[in-house]
């Protein structure tokens, strides 16, 4: 049994959505680290993570979120969360994680998240 | 005492990539005890943190050794025992630093076995490094 897991990239002007699809474990965190490296590397700093089509969460995913936020903060951007499924946000608030990172509904409102933060400043 | 008793068990070796399998074969006999949808993820949620210290610690991706998952089941209870022969671990030493302080020291230790007891009733390791480890979750079922 192979645990299905893909990231897709989107850009939007300066703003990276990443778009997880399927299964989040020990097994594939390792790509999803890899992409969002590969964010920073490249001076990009401002992450939506599309979890629509995420249909599992363990702590190895989580992981990624946590060990890279702090890098991403200090260089001015920031990781918002969107279109969470129940079963995966239930993993989320367990561990209250929207105390650490912005969950929001949709891809468009994260990107206003992004922008409203620009503006104020 | 429990009048019904049904046991399982899935031995496979110890790799990530199996970490599907567990949750399945988990996940399946969650459904058939008549769990709800939120408790059967999260009991899978708690399988899967199980193993994947066993897979990734105890045994350091060494995937010619074994991870021993078996489920019983009674009237009261959904009982997970993982074993293992690896090198072990103290659980009293795995810190549980609260999120901020982890984002802070960019660390992410310690998350699964907090997880496993947020989602689990009973959470109880018996470590003999290099023999026998094992570790027992019980998760109630909750009477209608």
């Amino acid at each position: 049994m192979a645990n299905s897991f893909a990231i897709q990239a989107f850009d939007q002007g300066d703003i990276t959505v990443l778009a997880l699809d399927g299964f989040l474990d020990a097994h594939t965190a390792p790509e999803f680290e890899e992409a969002i490296q590969k964010e920073i590397t490249a001076g990009r700093h401002r992450i939506i993570v599309n979890c629509e089509k995420l249909s599992y969460i363990s702590s190895a995913g989580l992981g990624v979120f946590m060990s890279f936020i702090e890098e991403i903060r200090e260089a001015g951007g920031d990781i918002k969360i969107c279109s969470v499924i129940p079963k995966v946000r239930q993993v989320f608030d367990i561990l209250g994680f929207q105390s650490l990172f912005e969950i929001v509904d949709d891809v468009p409102q994260a990107v206003a998240r992004f922008e409203s933060a620009s503006q104020g400043g | 005492m429990a009048d019904f008793e049904r046991r399982f068990r899935l031995d496979v070796p110890s790799s990530t990539e199996n970490l599907a399998m567990i949750r399945d074969f988990v996940g399946k006999i969650a459904k058939q005890a008549g769990l709800a949808e939120s408790d059967v993820t999260m009991l899978e949620l708690a399988v899967d943190e199980a193993c994947a210290n066993v897979i990734e610690h105890a045994y350091g991706a060494d995937e010619t050794k074994e991870v021993v998952v078996r489920v019983r089941l009674d009237n009261d209870c959904i009982e997970i025992q993982i074993v293992d022969t690896g090198k072990g671990f103290d659980p009293g030493s795995v810190e549980q630093s609260d999120l901020k302080k982890l984002v802070e020291e960019r660390r992410s230790g310690g998350l699964g076995m907090r997880l496993m007891k947020l989602v689990m009733d009973e959470v109880e390791y018996q470590m003999k490094p290099g023999e026998r480890n094992e570790l027992r979750m019980i998760k109630r079922l909750k009477k209608p």
